[in-house]
């Protein structure tokens, strides 16, 4: 679909009897036992439940649970990782075994260890993460969920004759995380969402198709499914019929989704990961003004009930809040313990990882702040420009900056959305788009751990015919 | 039944019997439904990466478990296990059986197992092979890219191989077991002058064992690929924006046919109506020198299997024919609610995953155009010959693919080198406006992973040398006006 519930998660039934902070725990204990000098190990279970439903009828129903452990283990400055589904006594030696024979062939490297005992912690107090109802309803009433989705999409207008259906989602999931210098920690989340993506039809048989979602951590927090219908269809049908447009200059305003993708090629260039290898158009640019003054980016993995919470990172380090850009100004990039120690700063607890390979980068609550317009107001001030609703593609060069992606929304025709465009381009240099940010609007809500309101830019190309 | 002499993984690792594989079907179908199948999967993989000439990162890890899908009229009922035991494949079974509602089906009596292909015989499979043989590749590549030039500044090199054990067995008596390697290898690099800077990226592989690396295609192959993209770089000028004539080079750049038909052409679209395709079999799409393939069956490719994720033999199915559409690419689902031959299409990410119509290989055929030709019957256009990914909307059938490498023409020759630009087109009519196709076609070296409702599966493309007569090209520079681009 369009977007993921990529949680690993599990089902009550399926859990065994078994304590997984003391699986973990023995896991680093073991690895140490066999010559490691610092290790750390990760467990991650889950279930999910997912449902579609289309044309009024069930077509797909998936329920089911899983977990999986991983270990890092390090020689002194060599490390080296495995991981596996098989919880067996046999299964987890092996994994042991594995992880302390492929140190061998890593290089030392004078950067690489888990972080300082001193830092390690978690965030204390209920963060809201965690509710038993996202599986409260009875399975009949998570596709009545689905369904009315669907019908309120469906409803909408006769020109919407066909659908990809409504589905419903429920997910839950734990992780925990222990390490050599003692941390242990463990943490739940919850997931619910509802989606319907229907199918317009106009009266020359052409086809567009959109879409709208909600998604919460508790089931009292989802909106209704007719809402999320209603949406869907709303923003299906002012499609129809889009046609392109000439290659023009013009302001451009991006939706909040939009905008929010926009956002993320930020997020791309403060990566440690790309900052130390040079492989970022933001690099070396700390405390310089790299966007307009109205800009002001944040990174905050501890807002209660957030997408991007956690009371830890993947290192055991506590999440805090971090701001990259105050002001237009870049203030911090964002962190793990190994691109801090690359360029002599100090972890913002922004580790993210998998279960295979080392600790990547990823947000917390990750946010462009509100400004003081409605996106009307943004569009109002506008004679001849582009709303965009759409991307596709992903022509971003963080290294250089250049920018080009397929787009389609509304044109603008003296301060209303007039009609809709598709088969359109947007191009431009991420490195002065940042700093032609003229609007920011006061409509932002997070629909997952990344959000920007509606934003105006000036100075991009569109293509077009 | 099932015969004797084959690997018999699952048996011989699980002690799973022909009997017990009977037990789960019958629990799949305990509530009605009209087929259930289960899919055994046993994947070990390692990754390893060289970042700064150091090898930063070395993994391996192991996924098992158990896919049990129970299919009732259009409806599908899903439950997996990463347990294999009698009781958790059971339950799994049971849960996926709630899909249907009427009396218990029986399944049928004894499996029967086709004679299968061969199409990725290795004898060492490259997860077994010595792990530093594969630290020595990357070790290669990253010495020849920072070699290449000296303002290549940074190399990143990658490593990862798979191996991945099926067993597939349905209540219709299909049995189908598979071994199926995967190996790839990947260099990106950054060049920098005091003012510009460039990227490159390249890398290739397949279903092949670790000697494939030490053949053609080695790691200095990959290195200097990398290194020639990032140094192009460094002198690309602005990509012009709007509507113009575009050729695409040989090989990756058939990333178009993936997404201007190849999504469009997936039986499901076409099934719920929702493709821009559909129910234009028999019409005209392209233009008469195009004719697009997908290939599951050929030798070694990424995107090969001997059999699809649903136990049914691949092969090769006719999408395009000069120019007109002939068929949809289909699974066991699709192939049953249209009434169309399963083309061995049905495919999935994992044991967690419900299969569904997917690409394979896909390509065009080669035409009778000198390559030289085509550039020069272009007055003022670009040539597009690498892409990063590309993307498609398949119900209004527009689509982008994202040149990274690309030259502008200007009167018949090929000058500058551009900036990275999109491209985007509607997909049932773009290939109309092709108007000649090259002799050279090529497959890509092996990169190409396919997305598709959050499931992630490999796949191969090939394309010969065409000229597109009017594409929209994304890039900053300003309309072109007579005699050349404006800056």
């Amino acid at each position: 679909m369009f977007f993921q519930m990529t949680t690993t998660l599990e089902k009550a039934e399926t859990k065994l009897a078994v304590d997984l902070k003391e699986i973990a725990s023995d896991v680093v204990r073991r690895a140490m036992k066999g010559g490691a000098t610092a290790a750390e190990c990760v467990v991650r279970e889950g279930d999910e439940f997912s449902t579609v439903v289309r044309l009024g009828q069930v077509e797909t129903l998936k329920e089911s649970g899983s977990r999986a452990i991983g270990v890092r283990v390090f020689f002194g400055q060599r490390a080296a990782n495995t991981y596996s589904s098989d919880f067996s006594a046999a299964g987890i030696e092996r994994m042991l075994k594995s992880a302390l024979e492929l140190a061998r062939i890593t290089s030392e490297d004078p950067f690489a260890g888990i972080p300082d005992a001193g830092k390690l912690g978690s965030l204390s107090g209920d963060l809201h993460l965690y509710y038993e109802d996202v599986y409260s309803l009875p399975g009949t009433e998570r596709i009545e969920y689905a369904r009315r989705a669907e019908k309120a999409a469906l409803d909408a207008d006769p020109r919407i004759k066909n659908s990809e259906g409504g589905s419903f989602d429920a997910a839950t999931g734990r992780k925990v995380l222990a390490n050599s210098h003692g941390f242990v920690g463990e943490y739940q989340r919850s997931y619910c969402s509802v989606a319907a993506v229907p199918i317009a039809q106009d009266e020359n048989g052409l086809m567009q198709r959109d879409y709208w979602y909600s998604v919460a951590r508790s089931m009292g927090k989802l909106e209704s499914a007719e809402q999320v219908g209603k949406e869907a269809a709303r923003r299906t049908l002012r499609r129809l019929g889009a046609r392109k447009v000439k290659t023009a200059h013009v302001p451009v305003v991006l939706d909040p989704m939009v905008a929010t993708s926009m956002l993320g090629h930020i997020f791309e260039g403060v990566n440690g990961d790309s900052v130390y290898r040079g492989a970022s158009f933001l690099a070396g640019k700390l405390g310089e003004k790299i966007a307009g003054l109205n800009v002001t980016i944040v990174d905050d993995g501890t807002i209660p009930g957030g997408f991007g919470t956690s009371p830890f990172d993947s290192e055991g380090i506590p999440t805090r809040r971090t701001v990259v850009i105050q002001n237009g100004v870049l203030k911090s990039y964002l962190l793990n313990t190994y691109t801090a120690k690359k360029l002599g700063l100090e972890t913002t607890a922004n580790a993210s990882r998998g279960l295979a390979g080392t600790p990547g980068i990823g947000p917390g609550n990750y946010f462009l702040e509100p400004g003081p317009k409605t996106p009307k107001q943004i569009i109002a001030d506008i004679k001849d420009g582009l709303y965009i609703t759409e991307f596709l593609g992903h022509g971003a060069n963080l290294v250089t900056g250049d920018y080009s992606r397929g787009a389609s929304g509304m044109w603008i025709v003296n301060g209303e959305l007039a009609y809709p465009v598709e088969e359109i381009t947007v191009a431009g240099n991420l490195k002065d788009m940042f700093n032609n940010i003229s609007e920011i609007g006061n409509d932002l809500e997070f629909r997952g751990s990344t959000a920007s309101p509606t934003i105006r830019i000036d100075g991009l190309t569109v293509g077009g015919e | 039944m099932v015969t004797a002499n084959q690997e018999r993984f699952f048996f011989d690792h699980y002690g799973l019997t022909n009997h017990d594989l009977e037990k789960y079907l019958g629990a799949a179908l305990s509530a009605g439904g009209d087929y259930a199948d289960l899919y055994f999967e046993y994947l070990t993989s390692t990754s390893l990466m060289v970042d700064e000439s150091l090898v930063k990162s070395a993994s391996q890890g192991i996924s098992a478990g158990c896919g049990v899908r129970v299919v009732s009229g259009e409806r599908t009922g899903y439950a997996y296990t990463d347990d294999l035991s009698p009781q958790r494949i059971l339950h799994a079974a049971r849960t996926a059986a709630l899909i249907a509602s009427a009396p218990a089906k029986s399944t049928v009596a004894g499996f029967q197992q086709k004679p299968a292909r061969s199409l990725y015989p290795v004898t060492l499979p490259s997860v077994d092979a010595d792990i530093t043989a594969k630290v020595d590749l990357l070790m290669r590549a990253d010495k020849t890219t920072r070699a290449y030039d000296p303002r290549i500044v940074e190399v990143r090199t990658n490593y990862s191989d798979e191996l991945r054990n099926i067993l597939v067995v349905g209540s219709d008596g299909t049995f189908a077991e598979d071994s199926q390697p995967l190996a790839r290898m990947n260099v990106s690099c950054i060049a920098k002058t005091e003012t510009t800077s460039g990227r490159g990226s390249s890398g290739g592989g397949g279903r092949v064992a670790l000697d494939f690396f030490f053949g053609e295609k080695t790691p200095e192959f990959f290195a200097k690929e990398a290194a020639r993209q990032a140094i192009l770089q460094l002198d690309a000028r602005e990509a012009p924006a709007g509507d113009m004539e575009v050729v695409l080079g040989p090989g990756w750049p058939g990333v178009l046919l993936h997404e201007a038909v190849g999504h469009g052409l997936e039986a499901d679209f076409n099934r719920k109506k929702t493709s821009a395709f559909a129910g234009l079999i028999g019409k005209r799409v392209a233009s008469e020198g195009c004719t697009v393939i997908d290939n599951g069956t050929m030798p070694w490719r990424r995107g090969s299997l001997n059999v699809d994720d649903e136990g049914h033999p691949t092969q090769e199915t006719v999408l395009i024919e000069k120019g007109i559409l002939k068929g949809y690419l289909s699974d066991k689902l699709s192939s049953k609610l249209m009434g169309l031959a399963d083309t061995g299409n049905g495919r999935r990410e994992s044991y967690e995953h419900i299969p569904m119509p997917r690409m394979t290989n896909t390509y065009m055929l080669a035409g009778q155009d000198d390559p030289g030709d085509i550039i020069r019957s272009v007055k003022n256009g670009v040539y597009a010959v690498n892409f990063g990914g590309g993307q498609v909307d398949i119900t209004n059938g527009k689509f982008v693919f994202s040149a990274s490498e690309a030259y502008l023409i200007e009167n018949g020759q090929i000058t500058a080198p551009i900036k990275g630009a999109t491209l985007i087109g509607n997909g049932p009519d773009v290939l109309t406006r092709v108007s000649m196709v090259g002799n050279d076609l090529k497959l890509d070296e092996g990169v190409g992973t396919c997305g598709k409702d959050g499931q992630a599966v490999p796949v191969g493309v090939g394309i010969p040398t065409i000229k597109i007569d009017r594409m929209t090209v994304g890039g900053t520079a300003t309309k072109r006006e007579p005699g050349g681009f404006m800056q």
